[in-house]
């Protein structure tokens, strides 16, 4: 069912945990599935001084394609600008695992959503301008965020 | 790998060696078919003639009243549809909310036939309340059907009350014992229709049977030969009956002390696994299953937990939605009124004759390691 690849990346998977020091954190929940997904960037400048993925880190709860997603997902990530970020597609980290099961193909999407959270934060915050990818995809993770805190409301109240 | 540990015994079953050698002749050396005159097929016919007797046997039955099947997916199909078209004047069909798809698939189908289904609650330990079931029975009821031990949870329903109140009220009643069939003692007095197989009981994939009490009439599913008294045609697997009959009879013949060992198992995994913070046993605590057990963890998902112990070698399931084709999470598990976040950290272990004390051991050293694994990555901290 699950590609080689992407059973490595659940067995040993790059970037998980919280980073100490971060700009922004993208935080989405899967309406279909259940599985959740915090990312967490660290946004630094590269020597043309550009605005880049200077460090990023997950934490996920959901399945082994959830997992091995939001693993890929960092991995492509890390070190790009956040303009090349944010035109990560979710086929991209599919393909970059060795392929999905169909039924999981929203877990990449799970990942790139939350990249893309990410960036948008922290833009905000920023007061910068935000791409018009970034303010879409922030405007389809609103519309499900809200059934979905309802659901989880037990586990988030206990989240530190 | 010799060092694995298999406690999927729901999902199915290592043939046991006695079963295997009982089935070998009937490949190469009887392979006659039972429908044939000569000496082949007399010999194929007094095999299954003789392992049907020992199948009535554990029921209380007589021979007649066996009907062979392909799988217990099968005898549902045949009990429920069979006697849905069976020319008796009635449509409303009573079930559970907690069956096994193929008799919950099969009363939603009927009821695009034109047939009315009432699908009876359950508590929060899986139990049907037969008080409710027997405030539901109209005159146009035909048939009840309530599985025997539930094959997710482990819940034992109260068989031999329902069944009572179904005679009572000459509704046929049917249960689907899959789970049950020769892992306890069964209460069939009033018991009309049963089905089982033989995967779950150390025996061959492949073949199940349906009890069906003498006097009853059902419509066949497949039409052909005749065979099975014209209710299953198809030539008989005979291997496969031979190995049902052996893999019974040892199962009635350890059940006892069987049953208590598993038990003794159950009460361990309980004890040991509830103590690790934020988790909760889905069914009963006591009078389930000596063989099925299901906790549910917080903060992790039941895929992962699952993939998780396989790269430990240790097989287990989940009624997780990231595990099911559809994404949805175990309607048992929602029946019983799991929420939905605890349903989503499922686990079921089920044990089996093969199971021994010191793979319990090991299986629970390391499911607290990986359920702390999982819990680190996941972005929800449980405070302990």
């Amino acid at each position: 069912m699950y590609s080689e690849k992407v059973i490595e990346h659940f067995r040993n998977p790059h970037n998980k945990g919280r980073l100490e020091k971060y700009s922004a954190i993208g935080k989405v929940g899967n309406i279909a599935c259940g599985d959740v997904m915090w990312l967490y960037i660290k946004v630094g400048r590269n020597a043309n001084d550009e605005e880049i993925i200077e460090d990023i880190s997950w934490e996920t709860f959901g399945c082994t394609a959830a997992i091995a997603t939001s693993s890929m997902v960092t991995e492509i990530a890390k070190g790009k600008t956040l303009k090349e970020a944010a035109a990560i597609q979710n086929k991209e980290v599919a393909d970059t695992l060795g392929g999905l099961p169909p039924v999981k193909m929203h877990c990449s999407l799970l990942a790139v959503d939350a990249l893309s959270e990410a960036i948008y934060n922290y833009l905000q915050a920023k007061g910068d301008v935000i791409p018009e990818v970034l303010v879409k995809r922030h405007a389809h993770v609103e519309k499900e965020s809200k059934e979905f805190d309802e659901r989880y409301s037990s586990l988030m109240s206990k989240s530190n | 790998m010799n060092n694995d540990i298999y406690l999927d015994n729901s999902a199915t079953t290592p043939v046991s060696e006695e079963v295997i050698e009982a089935m070998l002749p009937y490949w190469q050396v009887e392979y006659g078919n039972a429908s044939s005159l000569h000496s082949f097929g007399r010999r194929a016919h007094i095999a299954m003639e003789e392992s049907r007797a020992r199948l009535a046997a554990s029921l209380s039955a007589s021979e007649r009243e066996i009907i062979f099947t392909a799988s217990a997916s099968e005898a549902n199909n045949l009990a429920i549809k069979g006697l849905a078209f069976s020319g008796i004047n009635k449509y409303h069909i009573i079930t559970s909310q907690i069956e096994h798809p193929s008799v919950g698939k099969v009363c939603q189908w009927l009821e695009k036939q034109g047939f009315t289904v009432t699908y009876l609650p359950v508590d929060q330990e899986g139990m049907v309340d037969p008080d409710e079931l027997a405030a539901t029975i109209t005159d146009d009821t035909l048939l009840v059907t309530i599985m025997y031990g539930n094959n997710e949870i482990g819940t034992v329903q109260p068989i031999s009350q329902i069944a009572e109140i179904c005679r009572e009220q000459g509704v046929i009643f049917h249960t689907d014992a899959v789970q049950a069939y020769g892992k306890i003692p069964l209460a069939l007095e009033n018991v009309d229709m049963l089905s089982a197989t033989a995967h779950k009981l150390h025996g061959p994939k492949g073949v199940g049977m349906l009890y069906l009490r003498r006097g009853i009439k059902l419509s066949p599913l497949i039409h052909g030969g005749g065979h099975e008294r014209g209710l299953r045609s198809g030539t008989e697997n005979i291997a496969g009956i031979v190995g049902f009959a052996k893999a019974v009879e040892i199962a009635f013949a350890e059940m006892e002390v069987l049953r208590d060992r598993l038990e003794g198992f159950r009460e361990q995994l309980i004890e040991t696994i509830t103590a690790i913070p934020k988790t909760k046993l889905n069914g009963q605590r006591k009078g389930s299953l000596p063989h099925i057990t299901n906790i549910s963890f917080m903060a992790i998902e039941g895929e992962s937990l699952v993939m998780k112990l396989d790269e430990h070698g240790i097989a287990t399931s989940t009624g997780s939605a990231c595990s099911s084709p559809n994404l949805e999470p175990s309607h048992v598990l929602l029946a019983i009124g799991t929420p939905i976040v605890m349903a989503h950290g499922s686990l079921r272990i089920s044990t089996g004759r093969r199971t021994t004390q010191e793979e319990i051991d090991r299986f629970l050293t390391i499911l607290p390691q990986v359920v702390e694994e999982l819990r680190e990555i996941s972005p929800f901290k449980i405070n302990t």
